[in-house]
């Protein structure tokens, strides 16, 4: 039983990264998994994205303080799907979701219940006994039967009002896999294994004359002959444990077992993956419900276009900007299909940051099935998004600075690969601008030829023109209205102007 | 004569009296626990410690030495070798069992393991050196003589007859019934099953762990006489094996199982190094040595890419003088010379491509040591006294490496005591490497020969190391850091593209 929200074909997948033990506890029945990974851990530094995105402020609106959808949603925007049908697909049971968000909660309340359940009897210990394990599984599959018959009729009600073929498929499959008949002969094996007549076992001598090959045996009705108090009798030799040996009860205890052992192994299996569905379905939705939570604060969005080479959008804003000011963003309509590179220059506090960082959370949020934050929205899909910014609470390692900044693009020359999406802000500023726009030059055209999109923000004047003719060149201007226009880089600086603003305190016209 | 070691010809013994003294300056420790790791039970050290002084005695080991390049013939040994493990560890075990049934039946499994190694052992061997197929005659002999013959047919029988045994458990409660099994019908199988769709992607084993060596307790004990009692005949011969059988590995045999070793770890040594190794031409008179491509091995244990050096000694040359930047591979490049020449005596392919080297009578090594507090004496006074304690053993056939000597003195001390020292080890005719920073020496007779630690100019974040022969200059060098970073146009194409 698969449920295969996230991905047509496979589990939630997320980039190898995140496989962290937070992961792990994500998928874990237990609730308190993940509060217990994240209480002994020391919370690791943001890595670049998240930082220079500001992609904790989305998080948190998706998670509506609920660490797990957190974690959930984390993972899932941070790790990217390749191809339009993923993507697709994606959106698709989001809009499903967006329509009944009543269904999907229930749903949702459902798998916690059941997972629930099944942590009080207690999970399995590593050094447990078949006898132990089996006796448990047996208890947890009880309840989750019980779980799943109501999640079944869940489907049944609201199966029709589903479009998606992620939706179509899960309820099909519940009604397939989940028949009375075959929950019905599980129930009687449960009952079976009791074993109230006695345990027989066969087995064979291994080397060492230990015994091998325990088998659980049927116990064969004696024929009426074989009950004659003189009948001939096949020979058997017996003997009885004392009451008192205690370690003579756990041998045989051990003894069970080796019979038991695959029997056992079965049983709690079969629990661990009805736990694992339930695990699953509530990882998933979480990833849909803190879509659902972002959709409600967000105006406008729209679900992005997947298309080869574009890049244009229509009031494409920064949904964390638009979280934090609760009031309507501002935002830039872009025409930058089929192009490499875009140079961004002009006045500080114009909204360059502002217009990177909206493209790449846009990029991230297409590439994870989302909503984006925008009128309309179209994009190629990156094989990765990488961001380069320059770190302002260096400033006092003028010497390490460069270094640092080098560094850093080293390590992302490690990972990125042709088709990605580089977002430079204000690189190798940390140097004077001869040497500075001259290893940027070097960088930008060897990304250029490894067919890399790069979004440079930049006031080397030096640097964008040397791209006449490639780059597309969006400007921010002086009037203060955040928004960007395609215009040609202009040589006089406008920090000179903030300068005067903030030290002489005049406003310029 | 008849075979009696893999090592030696003569059927020497190693000297087990521990390491010498210059055994951790070059590094040699390091080796040695290379070496042995994971082979701590053949007590490989000596061998390690051992170092030969005749022409003939090296030859005898690169004849075996190649013959286990053959990957036939070392796949034999090493099957054997696994074989007597478990030998050992099954009689080891059986030694500690309570059960008389269960001992006798791990005696027996130890002789049928033993039985089946050592024909295939002979079998698997095709070789041309003199000592590997000396084994192969001896074992081949050995084989097909009594009383091994007796010994492994009666093992066969003894086996077959337990392994034919079923039987049943019925557990009611705290009773415990055996009977003979009547094929009743497999109940586990149907409830895997039936619930097999529901375990579907399962990953988690609940199989609990029951150890297949583990000795059986008590209950299983009265299992097992039970068993014994429904099946007297099989019980009776496996007793009467135990009693004729004890003990029966041949001493010769076991003795190579253990030298042989030696050869096969210092093989995986040279396997899991990317760079080549050599047989190298030994001799005990001349002392025009010679390496190409040779390295510290120690170093190239740790290091992935450790930076290879030639090195030659013509004519009257005898002291390479080694000067050049601090960590510049100066010390690196003496344990070389010094690792060589050890090697070189142990019978052992040497690192490099091509070498010949000089079988000493003893190494000799001063290096450099943080000063201790037992002497009462300076540091400089303390390492004269271990200099002069050198020259008064030292011969003409000995090898001397001598690291930073006198280097906590002054310019103009340690230019005159270097000189007089140096002058001596000249004079004695000795082979070897000094390592200074003082220029001077390089040049001070036509016996020595200057070599120089060069800073690797293209690789300036790796900290490995060229020496090469050239006059001593004391240069230093210096990089730009974009290169460095690799974010040249050129080189993050590159990286992108791979």
């Amino acid at each position: 039983m698969k449920v295969f929200l996230l991905h047509a074909d496979r589990d939630f997948e997320v980039a190898p990264e995140l496989r962290d033990d937070v992961f792990e506890a994500l998928h874990n029945p237990n609730r308190f998994a993940l509060l217990n990974v994240k209480r002994n851990r020391t919370e690791a530094e943001p890595d670049a994205i998240t930082r220079d995105l500001e992609l904790e402020t989305l998080w948190n609106a998706m998670a509506a303080g609920d660490e797990f959808v957190y974690e959930t949603v984390k993972r899932a925007t941070l790790s990217s799907l390749a191809d339009a049908d993923a993507i697709v697909y994606r959106q698709q049971v989001l809009a499903d979701c967006l329509e009944h968000p009543q269904a999907v909660a229930d749903l949702y309340a459902l798998a916690l219940e059941a997972l629930e359940a099944s942590r009080k009897v207690g999970g399995f210990w590593h050094n447990d006994r078949p006898d132990t394990i089996l006796y448990r599984a047996v208890q947890i599959l009880t309840l989750h039967v019980d779980v799943l018959q109501r999640v079944r009729a869940l489907a049944d009600e609201h199966a029709a009002g589903f479009r998606s073929p992620g939706f179509t498929r899960f309820f099909a499959m519940l009604q397939e896999e989940l028949s009375d008949d075959y929950l019905a002969t599980i129930e009687d094996h449960l009952r079976e294994l009791e074993f109230k007549h006695g345990l027989l076992e066969s087995a064979a001598l291994a080397p060492g004359n230990r015994g091998t090959g325990y088998v659980v045996r049927r116990q064969r009705e004696r024929r009426w002959t074989e009950r004659l108090p003189f009948a001939d009798k096949p020979p058997s030799h017996s003997f009885t444990i004392p009451p008192r040996d205690e370690g003579g009860f756990r041998a045989l205890e051990e003894l069970r077992g080796r019979g038991l052992n695959h029997v056992a192994n079965a049983v709690a299996q079969s629990a661990d993956h009805v736990s694992s569905f339930f695990s699953m379905l509530r990882l998933e939705l979480a990833f849909y419900l803190g879509c659902v939570n972002l959709h409600a604060r967000l105006e406008p969005t729209c679900f992005p276009e997947p298309v080869d080479g574009a890049l244009s959008a229509e009031e494409l804003y920064d949904p964390g900007l638009a979280l934090h000011l609760e009031t309507p963003p501002v935002g830039n309509d872009l025409a930058a299909d089929g192009r490499e590179l875009i140079i961004v220059t002009g006045a500080n506090q114009g909204g360059k940051s502002t217009l990177l960082r909206a493209l790449g959370v846009a990029q991230l949020m297409l590439q994870s099935g989302m909503f984006v934050a925008a009128r309309s929205f179209r994009a190629g899909i990156a094989t990765g998004v990488f961001t380069h910014y320059k770190r302002e609470e260096d400033a006092s390692l003028r010497a390490g600075k460069l270094d640092e900044e080098l560094q850093r693009m080293s390590e992302i020359a490690d990972q990125i690969r042709p088709g990605a999406l580089l977002l430079c802000n204000e690189s190798f500023a940390a140097t004077n601008e001869r040497e500075g726009s001259e290893i940027a030059r070097q960088v930008v055209r060897a990304m250029l030829d490894r067919d890399i999109r790069v979004v440079f923000v930049t006031h080397m004047y030096d640097l964008a023109r040397s791209f006449d003719g490639t780059a597309l060149y969006l400007r921010a201007d002086r009037d203060r209205s955040f928004r960007l226009r395609e215009a040609e880089p202009l040589r006089t600086s406008y920090g000179a102007d903030a300068y005067r603003r903030v030290f002489e305190g005049r406003e310029v016209a | 004569m008849p075979f009696q070691s893999i090592l030696f010809e003569g059927g020497d013994d190693a000297d087990d009296t521990g390491p010498p003294d210059h055994f951790a300056d070059l590094h040699l420790d390091r080796i040695q626990a290379e070496l042995t790791q994971g082979r701590e039970r053949y007590r490989l050290e000596p061998f390690f410690q051992t170092p030969l002084h005749e022409v003939g005695a090296v030859r005898y080991r690169h004849e075996v030495l190649r013959d286990l390049e053959d990957d036939a013939v070392r796949a034999a040994i090493t099957r054997f070798a696994k074989a007597m493990d478990t030998i050992r560890e099954r009689l080891a075990f059986a030694a500690k069992l309570h059960h008389p049934l269960q001992r006798r039946a791990w005696f027996l499994e130890a002789a049928i393991t033993y039985c089946a190694a050592v024909p295939e052992l002979a079998a698997g061997l095709q070789p041309k050196s003199q000592g590997l197929s000396g084994l192969r005659d001896y074992v081949a002999e050995y084989a097909a003589a009594e009383p091994f013959s007796t010994l492994a047919g009666e093992a066969a029988a003894v086996k077959a007859a337990l392994a034919g045994v079923r039987y049943a458990i019925l557990i009611q409660g705290s009773r415990v019934t055996v009977s003979h099994y009547q094929d009743e019908p497999d109940y586990g199988a149907e409830v895997i099953a039936a619930f097999d769709k529901f375990k579907q992607g399962a990953v988690t084993s609940y199989l609990a762990k029951l150890p297949e060596f583990a000795e059986i307790d008590h209950v299983e004990g009265q299992v097992l006489d039970r068993v014994a009692k429904l099946h007297p005949s099989e019980f009776d011969a496996l007793h009467a094996f135990a009693e004729t059988h004890e003990p029966f590995v041949d001493p010769v045999i076991a003795r190579f199982d253990r030298e042989v070793q030696f050869y096969l770890a210092y093989r995986e040594l040279m396997e899991r190094i990317p760079l080549p190794f050599c047989y190298p031409r030994v001799s005990a008179r001349s002392k025009e040595i010679a390496a190409t491509g040779t390295f510290d091995l120690a170093l190239a244990t740790r290091v992935p890419d450790v930076v290879t050096n030639d090195l030659h000694l013509a004519g009257p040359e005898r002291m390479f003088v080694v000067t050049g930047p601090n960590n510049g591979g100066k010390t690196t490049f003496a344990r070389t010379f010094g690792q060589l020449h050890h090697l070189a005596g142990l019978g052992l392919p040497v690192p490099g491509r091509d070498a010949r080297l000089f079988l000493p009578d003893r190494i000799y090594t001063h290096f450099e040591r943080e000063e201790e507090l037992a002497t009462l004496r300076g540091k400089f006074e303390d390492e004269l006294v271990r200099v002069h304690d050198i020259l008064e053993h030292a011969t003409a056939r000995s090898v001397i490496v001598m690291n930073e000597s006198f280097s906590s003195t002054s310019l103009h001390d340690a230019l005159f005591v270097g000189s007089e020292v140096l002058r001596r080890i000249l004079d004695l005719d000795a082979l070897g490497v000094y390592v200074t920073f003082v220029d001077e020496l390089a040049s001070l007779s036509e016996a020595t020969v200057s070599m120089v630690s060069q800073i690797e100019p293209d690789n300036p974040a790796e900290r490995t190391f060229k020496v090469v022969r050239k006059p001593a200059d004391g240069l230093a060098y210096a990089w730009a850091i974009a290169e460095k970073h690799g974010l040249t146009y050129e080189r993050l194409r590159e990286r992108i593209a791979a």
